[in-house]
């Protein structure tokens, strides 16, 4: 894994030092809040609904067993005892206090973590594959170079005041767990026929108000041009970027309105420019970047002790059965921790809970840890020997949830309950639908389920690419909830279609079992997954299921419409 | 016609800790809602607004919020101003702890 060098570690540190002098000026009255804000989320803190959030940055979601150690002593004593982990791979603390917070961020600096670049226009953290590394799919480990973006983006002279937020994802697996489609760019490593790496550059996706798909603007990027051609679409989205409207300024608006082969076309214009500012030393960082994400020494063992658990041990089969993925080397898997117990928060570890993980992976997972896009805690690398004790170790911690992918495994953001943003609750209608799915006891009867809820239009749940997406709005002064069906996020990434009109708090529940019974009833057999039976029978019988009354009503307002 | 002017507190964001905060009747910054001064009268919650706003050292993000007059002081009409006096609904952590 990637180690500071002397340049990060005082890099770090004199920003730390500044923000430090800053909280003290705000504090003792000579800085306006109006002069402090830029300034606080520059360092990641925001003002929420109850109190201050801290966003830490965990760059493409990796982290060692002291980072994780270090999460959970600052969790303890400066915050309530827990994190919250997010779909940006990163980690927010929902209650400092302003005046710890310099305290905090030297904390992390120990471990060579900060907060930079997590809020602001800017360039954010990297995100990847949390899989990266350890993947039997995989073409080339997607973070090294999204550790050299890293470096680029950070306090980049040119990217500190784009017109707007800047996200990148990266991966390395034809499957994409990265949800490269839905980023400002989206990086997928490819080899071409010469068998040379390279990467497949999407562009102008994103969630949110006008959620759109990321669109192909080269099909084969080279190893040494893709910082600059990186460089080349920021610069190219710095000057064209609505700064006017900021409904408007994501460069998914931008390519929109432009098109894609316009854009294609300034950008290639701006590569030739900057290309030959780039002297070939980001590929002697790269490189050395590289080897620091060597892959572990693998060890040859028999997995006796797995299979004997697997036949006896039903909870232990259970488990190994959802949450354990094909690693590339013989013997080893990829497993999940699931931060999605029945009823629990989503995303949320304890203190305890981080220090037990960081345990484990010191003893058994080479010491490294990733955090999901979908709010699970990633062991990438373990032998399938030390599962029925690493199993037994998440059980007394309440971490073995055997439900990664399943209708329980949800991805909520925070909504109203700490979101200054937010138009309605998220985690208690996740936590309502977990529990309700858990009763019924079909949750592996009904498969690869994924459910993604947000609490406003801002979609950070990631709703629109949900088998089954949720947003939560203010309809009149009361929450309602906003259903969508078929959303993907994977390769084959779409937008799920609404069902129809919003259901309330309680209704939305009972809505989201008709729509999984409709499904049940529908699909051709076991093996048709949710996704597979929506694109084939389409949006109506769940309609149908959902709105049964007015279906009337609906057809003759439809009849009437399709006349006018 | 002018719209009727519906009854509000002062409310703000405690600069150090971050706490929900709503203004007083004696000036002071509560955490308790029912402790809150409602204001019937828009030109004086207008001033009460100003007043608070220049408190900068005190607290951040000051604004009016609509209540109703309930019998333990005002009561919140808006769902977001509920969950701001109580504090998230999946912790008893926040306010609720001492509620
Ligand atoms: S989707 Fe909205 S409510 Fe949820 S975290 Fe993002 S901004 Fe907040």
């Amino acid at each position: 894994m990637y180690r500071y060098d002397a340049f990060d570690a005082a890099f770090v540190a004199e920003r730390n030092r500044q923000f430090r002098a800053q909280v003290e000026r705000r504090i003792d009255g000579a800085l306006t809040e109006d002069e402090f804000k830029p300034l606080r989320l520059m360092n990641g803190l925001y003002l929420q609904l109850h109190a201050y959030m801290l966003r830490v940055a965990i760059p493409y979601g990796t982290l060692r067993g002291n980072q994780m150690d270090k999460l959970a002593e600052i969790a303890e004593r400066w915050d309530k005892g827990y994190g919250h982990f997010t779909t940006r791979q990163n980690i927010q603390f929902n209650w400092p206090r302003l005046r710890d917070v310099p305290d905090i961020l030297d904390a992390l600096a120990e471990v060579e973590m900060h907060a930079l670049q997590t809020s602001g226009n800017t360039i954010r953290n990297v995100t990847a594959d949390h899989f990266a590394g350890a993947a039997a799919d995989e073409v080339a480990d997607p973070r090294p170079v999204a550790e050299l973006i890293r470096q680029w983006s950070t306090d980049h002279p040119e990217f500190q005041f784009l017109p707007r937020k800047f996200k990148i994802a990266v991966t390395g697996s034809p499957n994409d767990r990265a949800v490269t489609a839905a980023h400002d760019i989206g990086l997928r490593i490819v080899a071409n026929e010469a068998g040379e790496i390279g990467y497949r550059v999407l562009v102008g996706g994103g969630l949110g108000r006008t959620p759109m798909i990321g669109k192909v603007i080269a099909d084969f990027v080279s190893g040494d041009d893709l910082l600059p051609y990186l460089e080349a679409i920021v610069s190219v989205w710095n000057l064209l970027g609505r700064r006017d409207n900021k409904y408007k300024s994501r460069i998914k608006i931008t390519v929109h309105e432009h098109g894609i082969d316009a854009i294609r076309d300034l950008v290639e214009a701006r590569f030739a420019e900057v290309k030959p500012e780039f002297s070939g030393v980001d590929q002697e960082m790269l490189a050395a970047i590289t080897a620091q994400f060597a892959p572990p020494a693998f060890a040859e063992r028999s997995t006796e002790l797995f299979d004997a658990a697997y036949e006896t041990d039903p909870g232990f089969r259970a488990w190994a059965d959802t949450n354990l993925t094909a690693h590339r080397a013989p013997g080893y898997a990829i497993a999940q921790i699931s931060l999605k117990a029945h009823g629990a928060t989503p995303g949320d570890a304890t203190a305890d809970q981080m220090r037990a993980m960081a345990d484990i992976a010191r003893r058994f997972g080479h010491d490294e840890l990733r955090i999901s896009h979908e709010q699970n805690v990633v062991l990438p690398h373990v032998h399938k020997a030390d599962l029925p004790e690493i199993h037994k170790i998440l059980k007394a911690q309440g971490l073995a949830t055997a439900n990664i992918g399943l209708v329980s495994d949800i991805i909520a953001c925070p909504g109203m309950d700490y979101c200054a943003l937010a138009t309605a609750r998220s985690i208690p209608i996740a936590q309502s639908i977990a529990t309700r799915f858990d009763e019924l006891k079909i949750e592996h009867e009904i498969g690869d389920l994924k459910i993604k809820i947000s609490g406003c239009i801002n979609a950070c749940g990631h709703h629109h690419v949900g088998h089954i997406g949720i947003l939560g709005l203010d309809r009149a002064g009361v929450e309602n909830y906003q259903i969508t069906l078929g959303g993907d996020h994977t390769e084959d990434a779409s937008l799920g279609e609404r069902t129809g009109p919003g259901f309330s708090a309680d209704e939305v529940v009972p809505a989201i079992e008709t729509v999984v019974q409709t499904y049940l009833e529908t699909r051709r057999d076991a093996e048709e997954t949710f996704l597979e039976t929506y694109r084939r029978v389409g949006m109506a019988p769940f309609k149908a299921a959902l709105y049964p009354s007015k279906d009337k009503d609906t057809s003759r307002n439809e009849a009437r419409a399709n006349a006018a | 016609m002018p719209r009727q002017f519906t009854p509000k507190v002062v409310t703000a964001n405690a600069l150090l800790e971050g706490d929900v905060v709503y203004l007083a009747a004696d000036g002071s910054w509560t955490r308790e809602l029912s402790r809150a001064e409602l204001l019937t009268d828009e030109a004086d919650a207008q001033i009460r607004l100003i007043d608070a706003q220049a408190r900068v050292d005190e607290v951040v993000g000051v604004y009016l919020a609509d209540m109703t007059e309930g019998e333990n002081g005002p009561e919140p009409t808006h769902f977001r101003e509920d969950f701001r006096r109580t504090g998230p609904s999946n912790y008893r952590h926040g306010k609720q702890v001492t509620a």
